[in-house]
């Protein structure tokens, strides 16, 4: 053995063991399950069009993916639907958009009031849809779907404090298709209503077909608040709704968050026509981790960046790159901190990681690991029994990937983490902007240059410092490159929604 | 009085200005340019180089090659960098009335007009290098123990098409805002504007701007807009048009790749000197908002 080679092995049986590597796999835990009647489930549910409930002729379910059971046939928006909704909005806008913006703002005020009111409600509500665990959609979802509208509400009557445009004073772009994912359901709904509604906009909202029922129970809270008929529109339905909102002569401007496939279309759809676009797309994010990184601290952040709402998020830190000279230690701490992980029902409070939302992400995550395992990278998830009914993924580590797979460039939308390595920050940085997204990254060390000038040199639109996956509704989100452009929150997210020259 | 055609005027030819360098079209064709004051096409006033596919790819591979540095210079030394191109225009301004007045026929009056505002749009976009990162960042008042803001960096390469006429304050006012955040630039202008434009290239070679920041081709636009609409290592477009095909093909070739994009109708010349065209809204489209997380405590 040579003297290096000693010294190393003496660090390594020197060294602490951590306290979760010598934690039971298991814990036991009793259940401690949310009260699914809090979601005040209906059987049907119906179109909000000019303030008005309208039942359809042809629907489809949305299921409860942790159970697969069906929650609750929704309307099936057609053309006629979606027409009627823009009708209304048109005839809302001069309205709306004519009010003091102290009344946009007092009523804008009452519905983040409500949601806070019924947060449990909505709470229930969007884990049954969404599959997500009850301790997210409480502490996450709902409260900063409600500090949007509180937001944006307090925006309604400083908007010419809002614009750098001197010469003219602001006013909104007009009626608004916005299409939302559903990863986020209510969130999304927030993101998109609060700021088009506080500049005087009209909109017509189109959820998700597998995520349809909090932005419905959404509606409630305006009638209650009183916003008036034809102001917000909300149309239930998928790929082919969408289409229609987006293809609709009589809209101003659409908002889409999604995947940049779909974002493409949308793009071509609306060239030449003079419709305004905003775009949330997809994204790969590099999470660097410094050797000089507090490790305890980086792994919470890894754990939090790909594991949040399933991995199912377009910011997630998918891409992990960690210095090589801690690479061995990082992945023995997050190999043991994985095994803490406790996937199950989503109602349950103790939950970390609940269902996938669909079938079809299901099994969009499993192609995935089959295409990972076939490129030759290392697949290591703990040993966990997972649920009969329902689509689960226990959280996974792609080891051994090279910046060239498939699984290293395209975004999965799972709790699947690829892990990288590096040499030198330069090193990080080529790999880390080496794709063709750029919505988010994240970068953990102890030197607070080191930390800039990496937010400096990453090519993405949001960049977490030493934390990660963190939002807030003061904060503007959104993506450089092929993750689209527009941005969501704080001040800049008015600006799509206000006219331009 | 407009410099005349005289036995001692050379034949001018105008080349391209790619990265940094004056090179013909890699295809060696060029177009003549006419007297605009004579009906029948006699011998022509200049030749100018008719940019190709492989010209657009060499000048957006020069204006890439230029991104990092010019986007990472201090915002101060852009602004002096563009207020010299502010002087140098400024210097030569009847250089480019006689120019004005003699490929396009304008007055003299107006040639001058056009040249002084298109000095005072330099100077306007030089004072805002070192402006923008205020006017457009903010910071944020997130809930819990981090510090966040966010700030503007410019969105990359990308491709200007000014309108024809006025051929000097048009492509300034196009170029200008791009280069503001720190964008490189390929602008492409119509043969008829080609030797103005390379004029102002003149401008842009002796006022320190760093080789690749901007290029200038000229050529048949009807040739070179699809190549420049399908370039995918364009990050983004203005385009300056009132032809409804053109915009069409440059906005729906943008979804390939999600290229930013801003279309504007040609105008009237009298737009062009307007205050309405400039500002902080011409920069806005090429400009990323950047949002930046870090945890505080301990």
């Amino acid at each position: 053995m040579t003297e290096s080679q000693e010294s190393l092995s003496t660090v390594k049986a020197g060294r602490p063991k951590h306290p979760f590597a010598e934690a039971p796999t298991h814990w036991d835990y009793a259940p401690s399950l949310e009260d699914r009647s809090l979601a005040r489930l209906e059987s049907r549910t119906r179109l909000f069009i000019d303030g008005q409930w309208r039942d359809t002729r042809r629907r489809f379910p949305t299921i409860d993916p942790s159970t697969e059971e069906t929650l609750a046939e929704v309307a099936l928006a057609g053309p006629k639907d979606v027409d009627d909704a823009v009708t209304a909005a048109r005839r809302a806008l001069p309205k709306w958009a004519g009010l003091p913006g102290g009344k946009r703002a007092k009523l804008l005020f009452a519905v983040a009031r409500i949601l806070q009111e019924r947060s449990r409600e909505f709470a229930v509500l969007e884990t049954l849809d969404n599959g997500k665990p009850i301790r997210e959609s409480r502490d996450f979802d709902v409260v900063m779907a409600a500090q949007h509208f509180f937001y944006y509400a307090g925006w309604a009557d400083k908007l010419d404090y809002a614009v750098s445009r001197a010469a003219k004073a602001p006013a909104p772009i007009g009626v608004c298709g916005q299409i939302i994912p559903w990863n986020f359901p209510l969130l999304m709904a927030a993101w998109k209503l609060a700021p088009a509604l506080a500049v005087g906009c009209t909109c017509i909202l189109k959820p998700a077909e597998t995520t349809p029922l909090t932005a419905i129970r959404l509606c409630e809270i305006f009638q209650e608040a009183g916003i008036p008929p034809g102001v917000v529109n909300v149309v239930t339905g998928a790929g082919k709704t969408g289409q229609t909102i987006v293809q609709h002569p009589d809209i101003d401007k659409i908002a889409f968050t999604g995947s940049t496939e779909v974002g493409k279309e949308i793009q071509r759809s609306v060239a030449g026509t003079r419709k305004r676009l905003s775009l949330e797309l997809g994204g790969k994010a590099a999470h660097i981790i410094f050797e000089d990184a507090p490790l305890d601290e980086a792994v919470e952040g890894i754990v939090q960046g790909i594991w949040f709402n399933q991995g199912q998020v377009c910011c997630a830190g998918s891409r992990l790159f960690v210095q090589e000279s801690v690479e061995h230690r990082v992945l023995e701490l997050l190999d043991a901190r994985m095994r803490t992980i406790r996937v199950g029902n989503p109602l349950d409070k103790n939950t970390d990681l609940g269902a996938l939302n669909s079938r079809e992400q299901f099994e969009k995550v499993q192609q995935w690991l089959a295409i990972g395992e076939e490129e030759g990278a290392t697949r290591r998830a703990p040993e966990i029994a997972l649920p009969s009914k329902g689509y689960w993924c226990a959280p996974t580590l792609l080891e051994h990937v090279t910046p060239t797979m498939r699984v290293a460039q395209e975004e999965i939308f799972g709790p699947v983490l690829a892990v990288l390595t590096f040499r030198t920050p330069d090193e990080a940085i080529a790999k880390a902007n080496n794709s063709l997204y750029g919505l988010s990254a994240g970068v953990w060390t102890d030197k607070g240059s080191k930390v800039f000038d990496t937010i400096r040199r990453l090519r993405a639109g949001v960049v977490w410092g030493n934390c990660y996956n963190r939002f807030d509704a003061s904060s503007p989100f959104g993506g450089y490159k092929e993750s689209g452009f527009g941005r969501e929150g704080g001040l800049h997210g008015l600006h799509p929604y206000l006219a331009s020259s | 009085m407009p410099r005349n055609m005289t036995d001692a005027t050379i034949h001018k030819t105008f080349k391209l200005y790619i990265d940094g360098a004056f090179p013909r079209s890699e295809s060696g064709r060029t177009s003549a340019i006419h007297d605009p004051r004579k009906k029948s096409n006699g011998v022509p006033l200049a030749q100018v180089a008719r940019a190709s596919r492989k010209d657009l790819r060499n000048a957006v591979q020069g204006a890439r090659g230029a991104f990092e540095g010019w986007a990472g210079a201090p915002a101060f030394l852009r602004g002096q960098i563009l207020y010299r191109m502010a002087e140098m225009l400024d210097h030569r301004a009847s250089s480019f009335a006689d120019a004005l007045v003699r490929y396009h026929g304008a007055t003299r009056a107006a040639a001058m007009r056009e040249a002084e505002a298109s000095a005072t749009r330099l100077l306007f976009y030089a004072g805002c290098c070192d402006k923008l990162a205020q006017l457009l960042g903010t910071v944020n008042p997130v809930v819990g123990p981090y510090f966040n803001f966010s700030m503007p960096e410019p969105t990359g390469v990308v491709a200007a098409l000014p309108p024809r006429m006025p051929p000097l304050l048009g492509l300034v006012s196009c170029v200008a805002p791009l280069l503001v955040p720190g964008n490189t630039v390929v602008a492409v202008v119509e043969v008829e504007a080609a030797p103005i434009a390379l004029d102002f290239a003149e401008v842009v070679a002796t006022s320190d701007v760093p080789k690749g920041v901007l290029q200038i081709l000229t050529g048949d636009r009807a040739e070179l807009v699809p190549h420049v609409a399908t370039h995918r290592d364009l990050d983004g477009t203005l385009l300056v048009t009132d032809d409804e095909t053109e915009r069409l093909l440059v906005e729906s070739e943008a979804s390939d790749h999600v290229k930013r994009g801003r279309t504007i109708d040609v105008g009237t010349p009298a737009r062009w000197h307007a205050d309405s065209s400039r500002g902080i809204e011409w920069i806005e489209p090429f400009v990323e908002i950047k949002t930046a997380w870090h945890s505080m405590g301990r």
